[in-house]
């Protein structure tokens, strides 16, 4: 039992971001582990997909052809299951993502693997050993695996960056008889939740207001703000879920992904999904009444204050 | 129709926390616990549930010590009628594997139409013990949910799940299933004084591991990880500092807009 099994992730014909972020996190993990370093793709299309993982430090693509269109979780969980038993790694890797949090943990539980999610990085000091945030990223937790000979991590996307440069990987078809009965979920549809009138996604420059606003109230209070600085306006996930703001204006995994010149964050404690959506902003500023605010670790200024009173001082200094 | 709702209480770290001595976890005296955001959401869509049925039963299970007791009680005021509580003295360092090896052994018994849990819990951040649990019950899952529409005649649910980037994906699963519960699904109430009032009277059972058959070994042997160090992120390119007073921070933010967008 040696090397390291990366998933891949594809959706709607396109292998997803995380997979070459993954194998470049396997890269250096078959360094102290030892190879081979092996990719398995699932899905209808996945011999057609394949290539596109042929990247520097793959020694092979192993694609299994699900019989479902669409993402699957219990085909998934099979297809992993064949996977980890034909390749017979020492490690498994997978994104932190939506589909795989929706089949992984359940092949580790029944498979007995050692088990980590959310990984900021895997490394391999004699055995693997993983870093993970605690407590909303407040802390970092060294995570270790004894008695198991077989770990399973979940990585979290934009951890490292992806692989490039042209491979020569071998590229072999793995026949896995699904058992369909197991199969209990019927794709029915994708809904893309509608753009609005207002994208934030091309804006120079967002105004951004999460949790810390504390009440509805005070959301007038920010649109003015938003409009006096000439920003457009941005929110984190708790102000969609409390139905303040329509989700057109969310930023972070779930909502929209953003990439403005100028963003300025106001109550927002920076929970990494939120961090997804807003990192590569060219510039990031930060006001936050809390001084363990994560978001002051991706901010490039930051002002530890209470929002209101430097949000009412702006506005007194453009009116 | 039976639900169980499978919730956590949370820490919410005091300002100035240390670490235990040990430096593998924070020392619980610097906490404050709530109930898991998430887990409310999950506790909302079961009541839901409950009340749009003919018959129906919430059976609300936790892992956790007795400060837990609090949270439960918070549950049956909010409409499930029934609580459990797994613990004993072991299960301080318990990882995600083996909480969900012990919630999974109370579902078996309950034998419920559906098992809602949160996504994820905000401390933990998982995202894993849901699932997990299906894997370990042999159960249909669906992760990340926004939406359930149940049809107990036809034995199936039709439910939204969230992707990222604003997609979503409407499938119908078979059940009995269990669905991971995104924040935002609903509007979690308020417990009124009375239910408040009510909820001392319904039942709170204790169970331990061996009473749910898992004997040391066996809770030794479900434990898939061990935290050997937790320690402060290391500060990577630490944000500037914006000092001084609300004008003056007003000040220098007009100023990096000037330069950046102006």
């Amino acid at each position: 039992m040696s090397g390291v099994l990366v998933v891949a992730e594809a959706r709607r014909g396109a292998v997803r971001d995380i997979s070459l972020e993954l194998v470049a996190a396997a890269g250096s993990l078959v360094r102290g582990a030892g190879g081979p370093l092996v990719v398995g793709l699932v899905g209808a299309d996945a011999e057609e997909l394949a290539p596109r993982l042929d990247v520097a430090g793959v020694d092979e693509i192993v694609t299994v052809r699900s019989p479902r269109e669409h993402f699957e979780a219990h085909v998934a969980e099979q297809a992993l299951e064949a996977l980890v038993a034909d390749v017979e790694p020492a490690v498994v890797l997978l994104g932190h993502t939506i589909d795989a949090l929706g089949y992984a943990p359940a092949l580790a539980a029944r498979a007995g693997l050692g088990f980590a999610s959310d990984a900021w990085s895997v490394q391999w000091d004699g055995m693997p050993v993983v870093r993970r945030g605690a407590y909303g990223d407040r802390l970092v937790a060294r995570v270790e695996f004894p008695g198991r000979d077989r770990v399973l991590v979940l990585m979290r996307s934009g951890a490292v960056e992806p692989a490039a440069g042209a491979g020569s990987a071998r590229v072999r078809a793995l026949d896995v008889a699904f058992d369909e009965a197991a199969i209990a979920t019927e794709h029915l549809g994708y809904r893309e939740v509608e753009r609005g009138d207002v994208d934030i996604t091309q804006a120079e420059f967002l105004l951004s207001v999460g949790r810390g606003i504390g009440d509805k109230s005070n959301l007038s209070q920010f649109e003015e703000l938003a409009e006096a600085l000439g920003a457009t306006l941005a929110v984190s996930r708790p102000i969609v879920d409390a139905g303040w703001m329509p989700s057109t204006r969310q930023v972070g995994q779930s909502g929209l992904t953003v990439k403005p010149k100028l963003y300025l964050a106001f109550g927002i404690s920076g929970a990494v999904q939120h961090l997804a959506g807003m990192r590569k902003a060219e510039t990031i500023i930060a006001v936050n009444s809390d001084p363990e605010a994560p978001i002051f670790n991706v901010a490039h200024y930051g002002a530890v204050a209470d929002l209101f009173d430097v949000a009412e001082a702006l506005s007194a200094r453009e009116a | 129709m039976k639900v169980v709702v499978c919730v956590k209480q949370v820490a919410q770290l005091d300002e100035d926390f240390e670490l235990r001595d040990d430096g593998r976890d924070v020392d619980p005296d610097c906490v404050e616990w709530d109930l898991n955001e998430w887990d409310a959401f999950a506790l909302e869509a079961a009541v839901r549930l409950g009340e749009s049925a003919a018959e129906a039963e919430i059976v609300v299970v936790t892992v956790g010590d007795d400060e837990a007791e609090e949270r439960l009680r918070a549950c049956l005021a909010k409409g499930a009628d029934r609580a459990v509580r797994v613990w004993d003295g072991g299960l301080v360092d318990a990882d995600v594997m083996l909480v969900a090896r012990l919630l999974a052994a109370v579902v078996e018994r309950e034998a419920p139409d559906l098992v809602l849990c949160g996504v994820q819990s905000s401390d933990g951040v998982s995202g894993a013990t849901g699932v997990a649990m299906a894997g370990f019950l042999g159960l249909p899952r669906v992760a990340v949910v926004t939406g359930i529409d149940y049809d107990a005649s036809a034995r199936t649910a039709t439910v939204e799940r969230e992707l990222e980037g604003g997609l979503v994906e409407r499938l119908r699963v078979r059940t009995p299933a269990l669905l991971t519960v995104q924040t935002g699904i609903n509007e979690p109430r308020y417990a009124s004084r009375r239910a408040i009032k009510q909820a001392r009277e319904k039942p709170l059972e204790e169970l331990t591991p061996a009473d749910l058959g898992l004997d040391a070994e066996a809770v030794a042997r479900t434990v898939a990880s061990r935290v050997t160090a937790m320690d402060h992120p290391p500060k990577g390119d630490a944000a500037e500092l914006i000092e001084g007073g609300p004008d003056e921070v007003a000040a220098r933010i007009l100023a990096i807009v000037e330069e950046r967008v102006g």
